[in-house]
């Protein structure tokens, strides 16, 4: 595992060197697409990024599920869960990082 | 939605910001996280969720169609996780 991690801020600074906006400006663009992705998600369950892959809003039915400490069964209630499909393209990306074969 | 959906929105809400400069902001944050994915690394958005990418083993396989053992090799394969606010959101009863 190479162990870095990107967050909003890398996101936001990369806007930053792309576009002639301010560093303000740049990260509100990037709160601004996550909320826009995540309304729509609430709204109506689907949101397909070419090239990139889709996130779906999948409803879960109840099960028994166990604690695992006690050994207790207890009810998972039904819920809805999000799911992350990777598109082709991002899968092919993934495999070709250098320093595997 | 769309990303030419995300575009249209993002363009309505932004008015002041030329189409095409919202078009290269999406395309940049998407492009940040799938090279971050390429290198190996974790993308940690909060409140809204985590990209990472697994290992997995080289199996054998078999074509459904014809029955035939096939070896699949070992590879890395994209992950999510949905962040806590989201998975909470998502449940909420409006």
């Amino acid at each position: 595992m190479a162990g870095k991690t990107v967050t909003r801020a890398h996101l936001a600074e990369a806007v930053y060197q792309e576009v002639g906006l301010s560093r303000s400006e740049s990260a509100a663009l990037v709160d601004a697409i996550l909320a826009e992705i995540t309304g729509s998600l609430l709204r109506d369950g689907t949101v397909k990024i070419s090239s990139f892959g889709t996130f779906s809003v999948r409803q879960k039915g109840q099960r028994l599920g166990r604690n695992p400490k006690t050994g207790e069964e207890v009810p998972i209630l039904p819920r809805r869960v999000l799911v992350f499909r990777a598109s082709q393209v991002l899968k092919d990306r993934i495999n070709r990082h250098p320093g595997r074969s | 939605m769309t990303k030419s959906d995300l575009i249209r929105r993002l363009a309505e809400a932004n008015r002041h910001l030329y189409i095409r400069d919202i078009e290269k902001i999406v395309a940049t944050v998407f492009e940040e996280i799938s090279a971050a994915l390429a290198r190996g690394d974790r993308v940690e958005l909060r409140g809204f969720g985590a990209f990472s990418v697994r290992d997995r083993d080289a199996r054998l396989g078999r074509n459904p169609r014809t029955g035939d053992e096939v070896r699949v090799p070992d590879k890395v394969v994209p992950y999510f996780k949905t962040g806590k606010e989201l998975r909470l959101r998502l449940n909420m009863t409006e």
